[in-house]
């Protein structure tokens, strides 16, 4: 019953107040009124379905009760049976902490930063329909709910990236946020017929029995015989790429930033794009069968961690650099899961949760403050003005960094040892790459607070006469989230990777017996341990020497290596290269095969020709008919002429 | 049930009629509400089918036989199963519907223009209720005839050309259809069709038969490449004309694929099965991408719904459980969908008189449950989970993979390309400044269009949310089918069905 009510009452109060919003009122001070209203409603709902959390958080991932509550039949044809149904079971109990919580934060927040707005109804109504689906995701027991709850969320970020719709931007980074994930989903549809193929069911107990059974079974799928489940996890994996924004899908994520600050916190960062990792975590039955599979996901994961944080180095934009540590942050979790530490990877994606949608919405404070200013260039000299955002975003921006004892140091350094843990190739690169990008997370972290807050002011004297610290409705979300920051890695971390963690996962996470990476990594060398925090207070040290101590240089960087800066200001021209190859021959063959392939070809051949055709012999029978009486004499005379000739010829013959 | 109803809910909209042709030209008011209440009235009658539909039975119900041409062996035979029974009801909910859309948007000759859709109405269902060869082909050529009158009267500036283009595109396939249906009837001696469907067709014959039917059902479909005449014929048609198209007459190709094509010529299906694939994925991608490219808003619906066609003919042929009722329930929802995305251009179109794309953007902000509704149905289209539109596509690729992983992955293309041109049409109509000096007044919907999308918002949620109220009506005819089609095969000597 309570899960009902978790689940449910984000749906009410997104029906409520989507009714308020076809309730416009004239007068400005009743519509204020019914604003409010719509604040309340949307903010109730979130607060009681996060109370709710914490008491099945309790009750199944504390006593254990894990179960599932079937609601109704859903789509149900032959042998494929499926239900609405709520699991919740202790990695369910561990994601609806975090979509609950930092969802009611981020519902409060919104109160006071879109103060402003005129569509507020419509924003509140929003977010909670997308804390809706997020829920539905988290709580499937199926496959195809599962997708439901999946493309549910891309809906909801699609109309939330696109809330101010008058601007173009927004909706063209609203159509691609959509296009892109269903370009994932369409891996995550296929991954779900082969699974259905292989087990008959796409129920996760009655997959998750049958596993150990289909080990080496093959599937005879695209012309080849191959190894089944590694066939399955693949494609599902695609749609996880999607949803997480790894690399090659990951493009509409920094876009994504179009939005209002409190969506990239909630959407962007906490919640929906950790969905993938979910995905893997809760398929681990699945994935621990498939070594490629594993391969495969740790080393996306690693290479995406990279390559979104050397671009993090270089964007201006304060809200593209979180974006791109999301992305950054989230390959650190996929490469986790890769060496089969489903535990870690969650761990560290709860702490993100809070840490990041922490930053995100300190960063909304400064924008706030600098009168909707994004650019880091037009910023500095603010810390004075909002120390309390500043204070804050230190916070974050150490957890981000891993320096104890905030949560980031736990949960990365967990993962990292992992991946040294799991003693293999794929490993090392994952650790490799994780060290480095360790040291870049702490370099742009500092990066931001430095040409965020210091130095002199670049805003024009207007803009800083107005900067202000933000109003109790937005700070307080903010210390909530700091205190998750703060102390969710301490307070967590033997639960959920210590020594006996299996003991909380209970059966929600399976890891083989021969995948040892997490029992490994609590026994790695001291430099392993340590290495992390070495790199990250090394960054943080380089950040200062090159944005504060001497500015020149990475002006004088830049100049140098002008083609490196450029690649990665670029984003390593993904955009441009997309466009090229799928957008515009996409657009070109559109209007090609209607004009010339259902205009020239089938129309001219067909309808259009044919009519022609008998236009044109119609015509020319019609010539002949002259209505001249000595023309018909003259046919008639030659006729007969014929016909003699042809009966003497015959006879004669 | 022991009275007449199939009868009555075919016939009852003449009565429309023969009402209606008693009332003065110069009264239009009455002529519209008596064909509303008719047609209403026909529609909860027909709820009664719905009601007393026994789920339990694969076996023909509620049916009717009267001798007609005894001589020839040509009864008056209808009853319906599990694969007709829904489209009767499609058909019965999307008249009123049309004639309550019409309602201001059609001035001249309102009279024969409410007797020509109630006559459309007695034949559609007649089409579906049919059991009788010969009545079948009836009712299957008659329906051409108010159609191709109300396109060519009540249509744009192009309704001649758009009009005669159909009649001869879909006569052309009908030709054919009669020939076979000829042949069939020396061969089996009767034209009812439930013999028909257990005779057993001489294996050299069936493929020729099979190829007769296809050029009619393919172009009523439309399939890749006889599609041409579908987007001239929806550019050109009065809303309502365009809601009946998209809404039920294409729907009689899947319908006579799953009723004829299959159980009557399985070797054949069989055999004919990649040709089906390969049209259905050309059908597709290729009319996605030229969906991408269309200036004009109903011309773009009308190209989206032969890709959403192909569909269902690819869920057709996998003959699994999933595709076949995955294709009934993609014709169900795009019979839903595609009507209300017409509707929702008419509204427009009703105060602008453009079809333009060009000349719409912004208009959330003054037509907000405009908006809404739009979006609704967008995403309907797009096939988001939630909503009918899901369900179909979901099944059919289910369906699709089991037979040819190929197949599903390349259709599956398709569910990337329709969000895109999708939401593409909704962003330039939708969203975005309204800085548009002629749309500076437009107006919200009002009572009456709200009514008529109402029930089409309702179904179309309740089809996404709880299939199962559609997928238990033709569960046991669908089984029975593929097990008539197994067996056939066997008997054949065929081991496996195609592709699996």
């Amino acid at each position: 019953m309570i899960e009902i009510l978790a689940v449910f009452l984000p749906l009410v109060g997104a029906a409520l107040a989507g009714v308020i919003v076809f309730m416009p009122q004239a007068d400005k001070h009743k519509q204020h009124k019914m604003d409010t209203l719509a604040q309340w409603i949307t903010c109730t709902g979130l607060v009681l379905s996060a109370i709710c959390a914490i008491i099945l958080f309790k009750d199944v991932a504390l006593d254990g009760n894990a179960r599932v509550t079937e609601l109704f039949t859903w789509i149900d044809s032959g042998s494929l049976e499926v239900s609405w149904a709520l699991r919740v079971d202790q990695l369910t109990s561990v994601m609806m902490i975090v979509v609950t919580g930092v969802s009611a934060m981020v519902h409060i927040y919104s109160c006071g930063y879109m103060h402003h707005d005129k569509s507020i109804p419509r924003f509140m109504s929003y977010l909670s329909l997308f804390t809706y689906f997020m829920l539905m995701l988290i709580t499937s027991d199926n496959l195809v709910q599962l997708f439901f709850g999946w493309e549910g969320v891309g809906l909801a970020s699609y109309l939330l990236i696109g809330f101010w719709y008058d601007r173009p931007s927004a909706n063209s980074a609203a159509i691609k946020a959509f296009v892109v994930n269903r370009v994932g989903d369409f891996g995550f549809a296929l991954g779900i017929f082969a699974t259905f193929m292989l087990f008959d069911t796409v129920n996760l107990d009655t997959i998750f029995e049958a596993v150990p059974g289909k080990a080496d079974a093959t599937l005879n799928v695209f012309g080849g015989e191959f190894h089944a489940l590694t066939v399955c996890c693949l494609l599902l994996f695609v749609g996880a790429m999607g949803k997480s924004a790894q690399l090659g899908l990951h493009t509409w994520l920094p876009d994504a930033m179009e939005g209002p600050t409190p969506v990239s916190a909630l959407i962007h960062a906490a919640t929906m794009v950790t969905a993938g990792i979910f995905m893997v975590a809760r398929l681990s039955p699945m994935f621990e069968y498939s070594e490629v599979a594993l391969t495969v996901v740790t080393i996306v994961g690693a290479s995406t961690c990279i390559f979104a944080a050397t671009i993090g180095c270089v964007q201006n934009d304060i809200k593209r650099v979180i974006a791109y540590s999301t992305c950054s942050q989230l390959g650190y979790m996929f490469f986790a899961c890769g060496v089969s530490a489903y535990s870690a990877g969650i761990f560290h994606l709860m702490t993100h949760g809070f840490f990041k949608a922490l930053l995100f919405l300190g960063a909304g404070s400064v924008i706030h403050a600098m009168s909707d200013e994004q650019d880091m260039r037009k910023m500095g000299g603010i810390w004075k003005h909002i120390k309390v955002t500043y204070i804050l975003m230190w916070i974050g921006s150490l957890a981000l960094a891993g320096i104890p004892p905030f949560a980031g140091f736990y949960s990365k350094d967990i993962v990292l040892e992992a991946a040294w843990g799991a003693h293999t190739g794929v490993g090392q690169y994952a650790f490799w790459l994780g060290i480095t990008a360790a040291f870049l997370t702490a370099f742009y972290s500092w990066r931001l607070l430095i040409m965020t807050f210091h130095g002199t002011p670049r805003a024009d004297e207007t803009t800083m006469a107005h900067v202000h610290e933000s109003p109790m409705v937005m700070v307080l979300p903010l210390v909530v989230l700091a205190a998750g920051a703060c102390l969710a890695g301490v307070l967590a971390y033997d639960l959920m990777v210590g020594h006996h963690m299996a003991e909380f996962w209970g059966k929600s996470i399976v890891v083989l017996e021969h995948h040892k990476a997490m029992e490994n990594a609590h026994h790695v060398p001291l430099w392993v341990k340590l290495l992390p925090l070495v790199v990250g207070v090394a960054g943080i040290a380089m950040a200062y020497v090159f944005y504060m101590f001497a500015p020149g240089i990475p002006g004088a960087i830049a100049a140098r290596f002008q083609g490196i800066y450029q690649f990665l200001l670029n984003k390593w021209y993904f955009d441009e290269l997309y466009d090229k190859v799928f957008v515009k021959p996409s657009f070109y063959l559109g209007r090609n095969l209607w004009k010339t392939g259902d205009g020239t070809l089938i129309d001219g051949l067909g309808p259009d020709g044919v009519s022609a055709a008998v236009k044109n012999i119609a015509r020319r029978a019609s010539a002949l008919q002259t209505g001249y009486l000595y023309h018909y004499a003259f046919a008639m005379l030659a006729g007969i002429v014929v016909l003699v000739t042809w009966y003497l010829l015959t006879k004669a013959g | 049930m022991d009275w007449p109803i199939l009868s009555l809910v075919t016939f009852l909209p003449l009565v429309g009629v023969v009402l209606i042709a008693f009332i003065p030209a110069d009264n239009p008011e009455n002529s519209r509400r008596v064909a509303l209440w008719v047609s209403g009235g026909t529609f909860i009658v027909s709820l009664l089918i719905w009601f007393n539909f026994d789920r339990t039975t694969a076996a023909m119900q509620f049916v009717e036989e009267a001798a007609w041409m005894p001589m020839a062996g040509i009864a008056y035979r209808v009853g319906i199963d599990g694969i007709s029974m829904l489209f009767v009801l499609l058909t019965t909910l999307l008249t009123p519907l049309c004639i309550l859309a019409s309602w201001e948007s059609i001035k001249v000759r309102v009279k024969e223009y409410m007797i020509a859709f109630l006559i459309l109405e007695t034949f559609m269902v007649g089409m579906f209720v049919a059991l009788d060869l010969f009545l079948f082909y009836i009712f299957f050529e008659a329906v051409l005839i108010p159609m191709f009158i109300i396109i060519g009267v009540w249509g744009g500036p192009r309704r001649i050309y758009a009009s005669f283009k159909m009649f001869l595109y879909t006569l052309l396939g009908s030709v054919l259809m009669l020939l076979a249906m000829l042949a069939m009837y020396f061969d089996a001696g009767t034209t009812d069709i439930t013999k028909l469907l257990v005779h057993d067709f001489p294996t050299a014959l069936e493929p020729w038969l099979w190829l007769a039917f296809f050029a009619s059902f393919a172009i009523k479909m439309p399939m890749w490449p006889v599609h041409t005449w579908l987007p001239d014929a929806h550019v050109e048609a009065p809303t309502a004309g365009s809601v009946i198209l998209a809404g039920v007459l294409l729907k009689f190709g899947g319908y006579g694929f799953l009723r004829f094509s299959l159980p009557m010529f399985p070797e054949a299906s069989v055999m004919f099965t990649p040709l089906i694939y390969t049209l259905s994925i050309i059908a597709v991608i290729y009319t996605s991408l030229v969906a991408l490219a269309q200036e004009d808003m109903k011309k773009l619906i009308a190209y989206s719904s032969v890709a959403h066609m192909g569909f269902v003919t690819i869920g057709a042929f996998t003959m699994t459980v999933q595709g076949v009722e995955g294709a009934i329930y993609q014709m169900l929802s795009h019979g839903v969908v595609s009507a209300a995305l017409f509707l929702i251009v008419g509204v427009v179109y009703d105060r602008e008189h453009s079809r333009e794309i060009t000349h719409y953007g912004g208009l959330v902000e003054r037509m907000p449950v405009y908006g809404i509704t739009f979006m609704l149905f967008m995403l309907a289209s797009v096939g988001l989970p939630g909503t009918g539109g899901f369900v179909g596509e979901f099944l059919v690729l289910l369906g699709a993979f089991q037979a040819n992983s190929w197949v599903a992955a390349l259709a599956a293309t398709g569910v990337i390309l329709g969000a895109v041109y999708m939401l593409y049409l909704y962003r330039r109509i939708i969203f975005g400044k309204l800085t548009k000096e002629h749309l500076s007044k437009i107006l919200d919907m009002d009572k009456r269009e709200i009514a008529v999308f109402a029930p089409l918002v309702v179904i179309t949620l309740w089809m996404g949310i709880y299939p199962s109220s559609f997928l238990d009506v033709m569960h046991v005819s669908v089984e029975n089918l593929l097990k008539h089609v197994e067996t056939a095969l066997a008997a054949a000597g065929h081991t496996n069905l195609a592709g699996r």
